[in-house]
């Protein structure tokens, strides 16, 4: 799985973070996601697809390979 | 019927937690979409069909008040889902149809093309639409704000120097007022409350988002009550307010509120009431799920009904959904949360802040603008409004919320940590 992350599109709501805290977290000044681990290990993948769908802005890409 | 191999944190019943051959979902917008998309992802492989009544490839709403208006967002830029994702759900899409009445026993959805569709599972997923002005059918120039076409037509009369009048300082009031006075109007916002959001927000908090629209140089006039609009040769004119008065508007924007979708389910024996009605699982009745805008469920977190019209909760009730359709029987019990971007104001909500009893500011402080209100609900922490306030504080709140701390720990707690 590859992820990627749109950071303008990115509204800094933190679900991702809550969701799968090992690949995602947030910029300390204005929240914007920081992608950790654009290839997470497969025990992750089920948190990242979750944290993709429930996105609010839609800003997380997944590639499954 | 197949009954998935994960299925163990399930009871299964009869007629509930076997897997249904096919499942229909009415509304192709975040809710409806994230359900079909979940229940492929949980390894679905029945019929799916998704009815949107819009022609549009599923979109997202939340930018039709903020960056559709400002221009830094394309239409392409709303889609959900590109065409090729969507193509992979293996989906029976059909966009452009209104579902028009639902047979319960006969488990067959009507739609508006006169076909019907029959369902072994029906997710109703169908929104909400925006509350309208009386009289105002076919006046040019009045605009609510749901539909990409409402945003893309407010957004051509978005000029600089015009006047506006935005009625109603919710969040979709103040979002596009923040956007028209970006873009160079003059605008009028009107609001029957004495301080806009204190129902939801409290009155502190509503006061300093008052002062940021005024600060923006917008002309916020509260306690006053919109009689109807003025138009002549059927272009809006402007607004008359109960008082006789008049404020004048080259457009009208109408931000008071929304209904739920629900007429199309009226007689059915479905239980209707502001909302269509669930319990902890989003099951209205046997194979009948809601997700999103229109549901009102029991959230088990708060102990509460509630109906959420947020993007983030479609999203999740659209999954918790699709699990309990595959057997699940898990309580959906969220915490829920929106935003709002309001000039440089980031706004973050957390929780349940309706009929809250106590709101005390527990960071930053009202006047710099960059604050986190704690809202108090018997013995509980209820909820939180962050604004501007850095990500990391806002999570250790947002888990204090989810994990029902007393008031007296959560309160204590973080300012002993602070």
């Amino acid at each position: 799985m590859q992820v990627a992350v749109n950071v303008p599109k990115c509204v800094a709501s933190g679900q991702c973070v809550l969701i799968a805290p090992e690949v995602f977290d947030q910029r300390d000044d204005d929240g914007m996601v920081v992608l950790l681990d654009d290839s997470p290990a497969p025990e992750y993948h089920d948190g990242v697809r979750e944290a993709a769908l429930v996105c609010p802005s839609s800003a997380i890409r997944l590639t499954e390979s | 019927m197949p009954v998935l191999g994960h299925q163990a944190d399930g009871v299964v019943t009869a007629g509930v937690g076997s897997v249904p051959d096919r499942v229909v979902v009415v509304g192709a917008s975040a809710a409806g979409l994230a359900t079909a998309e979940s229940l492929r992802r949980l390894g679905y492989e029945g019929e799916i069909t998704l009815v949107g009544n819009e022609p549009h490839l599923p979109y997202d709403r939340p930018p039709l008040s903020k960056q559709i208006l400002t221009g830094e967002l394309d239409p392409d830029g709303l889609l959900l889902r590109g065409r090729a994702d969507l193509d992979a759900l293996g989906l029976d899409l059909r966009l452009g149809e209104t579902a028009t009445g639902v047979d319960l026993p006969g488990r067959t959805v009507t739609l508006a093309s006169g076909t019907t569709v029959g369902y072994d599972a029906l997710v109703v997923a169908t929104g909400a639409r925006a509350r309208r002005l009386p009289g105002t059918e076919g006046v040019r120039g009045v605009h609510v704000l749901r539909t990409l076409e409402d945003a893309l037509t407010l957004r051509e009369r978005l000029r600089p120097g015009r006047r506006l009048v935005v009625v109603g300082a919710g969040f979709i009031g103040a979002e596009v007022a923040a956007a028209a006075r970006g873009l160079g109007l003059l605008v009028t916002m009107l609001e029957p409350a004495q301080v806009p959001l204190a129902h939801a927000v409290g009155a502190a908090v509503g006061r300093t988002l008052t002062r940021a629209h005024r600060d923006h140089g917008v002309d916020l006039r509260t306690g006053v009550t919109v009689d109807g609009v003025l138009s002549r040769g059927g272009e809006v004119t402007g607004v008359r307010l109960s008082d006789g008065s008049e404020v004048a508007g080259q457009d009208v924007v109408v931000g008071i509120g929304s209904r739920p979708n629900t007429e199309w389910l009226a007689g059915s024996g479905l239980p209707l009431d502001d909302g269509l009605v669930c319990d902890e699982h989003c099951m209205a009745a046997p194979r009948v799920y809601a997700a999103g805008d229109v549901a009102r469920w029991h959230n088990p977190l708060f102990g509460a009904t509630m109906r959420i019209e947020h993007r983030t909760n479609a999203a999740e009730q659209g999954l918790a959904v699709a699990r309990n359709l595959l057997g699940a029987r898990r309580p959906f019990a969220p915490v829920p949360y929106f935003w709002s971007d309001q000039y440089d104001l980031k706004i973050q909500a957390y929780g349940h802040l309706r009929g809250h009893d106590k709101v005390e500011i527990v960071d930053g402080d009202l006047d710099s603008r960059r604050f986190l209100a704690a809202y108090r609900n018997g013995d509980h922490l209820a909820g939180v409004v962050a604004v501007n306030t850095p990500p990391k504080t806002v999570r250790a709140w947002r888990s204090a919320i989810a994990t029902r701390q007393p008031w007296s720990a959560a309160v204590g707690n973080t300012r002993a940590s602070a």
